[in-house]
């Protein structure tokens, strides 16, 4: 069937297995030459998609104990972050780590290391992992932590599926009081006030900000800097009060078809840009906001990624490291905003420090926008990618699909320690997907 | 489950051909439910229950004579009691057979009408009887077909539905609205056509 990332962008004809049990799951492994593991498809490129065998996880989606002294949660791989908030958020548990979308499952959290906006002061989802279990090239499982193993642990959290296939982890949720987050928007009139902002709020247990990638001159980088907290009882209102985990829940829209390309040009954006910032302008301060809305606002609007029209999009992420984070960014907004192609949906968020085998983050700031799919904007990618370079950069592989593999191996000198690892266990011939083949992994 | 949904559930070995063990599986229950769903179910092979008379005989008990034969034993029970629900999961199949699975869509026929004969005889009796019509739904059932995207359900949205359809008395639902003005068109074409085409 044809197949792609969140991104649409590229579609491949690929063979998706499903399997429902482990048994099935063996087979697959011992007969099939070549293999990937797929979650729930949001990584945005090509990460998931093997065209020989892709292993949709998706059925194997238990949640097996829960320890409530310790917030512990042992739960199959397929599982979706939405069901775990669904069944723990009302018992007073929250993953202490969570993307910006909660249509992962724990699988693709895992082999991603997905980051959150909380990053600075917590770590990536590795820092929730207690251990996990994988089933390698022969079809045996092991159990890894960072205590046993770790040499299995540190590849896979970050691995992108290129170690085997993750059946099962125990993850830590964190305790919260309600369903509500404190949230204080700042408006940051450029990107130095921007990171000064970001700076001053290293205590902020989240931080995140939405970048104006089209301003220039004066403007560049003018942000709305958000910051958030757990809410506490006593911050609800009375009525809040009565029912502390429980939100009103949203209509969802849905986007019911490719919208054609032009909707979305530099002028739309533009003008949607400039009205984001000055409403945020106007309400900046604290208020409540519910979970939901706080940590994943796209997910109310159902394939939003289809206002990109039937091309696709592809996004665009580095994390600078943070003495060059000012420089960097600078010149790659200043590309963006000069090709006018930017769009709806860019994001900055300060990154606290990391310690892994193959993991996206570093200290420093990252940098996230999507591009609709045209000869133009992959040229622009391309700019993008030589600037990070520049700048002492890396990318993140889950949100690429159209890098070379020169530029991964110039950015990060652990691609080629990675690779090694993988050829020392026999992996690079066995787990693989479209974009490991790219890479060169 | 039971982490999912706080609730406490239990596990019983169940053969829906082995009819002769089914007042006795109702018997030794822990307690009698309030409400039961059928979701037994077999697709089988058409082209093979045209060839093979057991093949086809398989079908027909898995869909007609074993979901008929513990509803019915529950029915009794609910209807001594005055109260319960019964949710038999039958298939748009059965509204008119077709050339690619009759065998099946005519025992998910008989189902349907046992169903509304139960519903007819029950309904002064305190007993709710829900018949569900699914078009496709993403199941084993149906995996490695080429299915339409817009008219297959997930199993999800068929529960989501279902718990609807109870609590709110519903007699016969489709999931998916538009499965309900497909079927009227299908139900409409005379036969002189209907015998022509292929669908
Ligand atoms: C709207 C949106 C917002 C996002 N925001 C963020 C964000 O804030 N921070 C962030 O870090 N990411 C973010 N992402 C990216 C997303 O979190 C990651 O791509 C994540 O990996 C997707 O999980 P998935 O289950 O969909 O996996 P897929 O996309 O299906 O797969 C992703 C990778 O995980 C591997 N994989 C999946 N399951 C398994 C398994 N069981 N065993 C081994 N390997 C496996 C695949 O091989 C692949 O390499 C965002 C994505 C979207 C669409
Ligand atoms: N999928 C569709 O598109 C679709 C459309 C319309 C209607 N339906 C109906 O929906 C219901 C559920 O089907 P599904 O799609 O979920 O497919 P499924 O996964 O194949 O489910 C069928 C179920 O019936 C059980 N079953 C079969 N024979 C049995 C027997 N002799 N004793 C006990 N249990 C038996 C199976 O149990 P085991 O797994 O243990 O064998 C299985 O759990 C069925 O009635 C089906 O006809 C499905």
């Amino acid at each position: 069937m044809k197949l792609s990332g969140w991104g649409r962008y590229p579609v491949l004809e690929a063979r998706v297995h499903r399997p429902r049990s482990m048994e099935t799951l063996q087979q697959l492994v011992a007969s099939e030459p070549s293999l990937i593991a797929r979650g729930n498809g949001r990584a945005y490129g090509d990460s998931a998609i093997n065209t020989c065998a892709t292993i949709d996880m998706r059925h194997l989606n238990r949640m097996i104990a829960f320890d409530p002294a310790s917030g512990q949660l042992i739960a199959e791989a397929g599982v979706l972050l939405g069901d775990i908030i669904a069944a723990f958020l009302r018992r007073g548990w929250f993953p202490l780590v969570t993307p910006g979308t909660k249509f992962v499952t724990l699988g693709g959290a895992i082999a991603a290391d997905v980051h959150g906006k909380n990053h600075h002061r917590d770590g990536s989802f590795r820092s929730c992992v207690d251990w996990i279990e994988v089933m390698g090239a022969d079809g045996q499982v092991r159990r890894c932590s960072p205590q046993d193993d770790p040499d299995l642990f540190d590849h896979t959290l970050g691995g992108m599926g290129l170690t085997g296939i993750i059946l099962r982890a125990a993850i830590r949720l964190q305790p919260v009081e309600t369903a509500w987050i404190r949230q204080t928007t700042l408006a940051a009139p450029n990107l130095k006030a921007a990171m000064a902002a970001f700076e001053a709020a290293q205590d902020a247990t989240y931080s995140v900000a939405w970048i104006d990638c089209l301003a220039a001159g004066s403007n560049l980088g003018r942000s709305l800097v958000m910051l958030g907290e757990h809410a506490g009882r006593a911050d609800l209102s009375p009525r809040q009060a009565l029912a502390p985990f429980q939100i009103t829940s949203k209509r969802k829209l849905s986007i019911p078809m490719d919208l054609p390309a032009f909707t979305l040009n530099s002028l739309t954006v533009r003008a949607f840009n400039a009205l984001y910032y000055r409403a945020g302008e106007r309400k900046t301060g604290t208020r409540l906001v519910d979970w939901d809305s706080y940590f994943y606002p796209l997910d109310a609007i159902l394939g939003w990624n289809r206002i990109y029209g039937r091309k696709g999009l592809a996004q665009f992420q580095c994390a600078l490291p943070l003495d060059r984070s000012e420089a960097g960014l600078t010149a790659l907004l200043s590309e963006i905003a000069k090709a006018g192609a930017g769009s709806f949906l860019a994001v900055l968020k300060r990154f606290g420090k990391q310690d892994s085998a193959f993991s996206f983050p570093m200290e420093g700031y990252t940098l996230a926008l999507d591009f609709p799919v045209t000869p133009k904007t992959l040229a622009l990618l391309d700019r993008l990618d030589q600037i990070t370079l520049a700048h002492g950069g890396r990318f993140y592989l889950a949100k690429d699909s159209r890098m070379t593999s020169a530029t991964l191996r110039a950015s990060d000198p652990r691609a080629a320690d990675f690779h090694a690892h993988r050829d020392s266990h026999g992996f690079t011939s066995r787990f693989t997907s479209a974009q490991s083949e790219r890479l060169a992994l | 489950m039971e982490l999912r949904y706080e609730v406490s559930v239990s596990l019983h070995e169940f053969d829906a051909l082995a009819t002769d063990s089914h007042e006795a599986f109702v018997a030794e229950l822990p307690e009698p439910p309030r409400i039961a769903v059928c979701a037994v179910g077999l697709m089988g092979q058409q082209a093979e229950s045209e060839r093979d008379v057991a093949s086809a005989a398989r079908v027909m008990r898995s869909n007609y004579e074993g979901p008929v034969s513990i509803l019915a034993v529950l029915a009794n029970r609910f209807e001594e009691r005055g109260s319960g629900t019964i949710v038999g999961i039958s298939s748009v199949a059965g509204v008119r057979g077709r050339a690619t699975n009759y065998v099946y869509g005519s025992a998910k026929a008989g189902f349907t009408a046992f169903l509304s004969g139960l519903r007819n005889r029950l309904s002064k009796r305190g007993v709710h009887v829900v018949t569900v019509l699914p078009g496709f739904v993403a199941t084993q059932m149906t995996e490695g077909m080429d299915l339409p995207a817009k008219l297959t359900a997930e199993p999800s949205e068929i529960a989501d539905a279902i718990a609807r359809a109870v609590e709110r008395k519903k007699d016969v639902i489709y999931v998916r609205p538009i499965w309900r003005l497909i079927m009227l068109i299908i139900r409409n074409i005379p036969e002189r056509i209907f015998k022509e085409i292929r669908i």
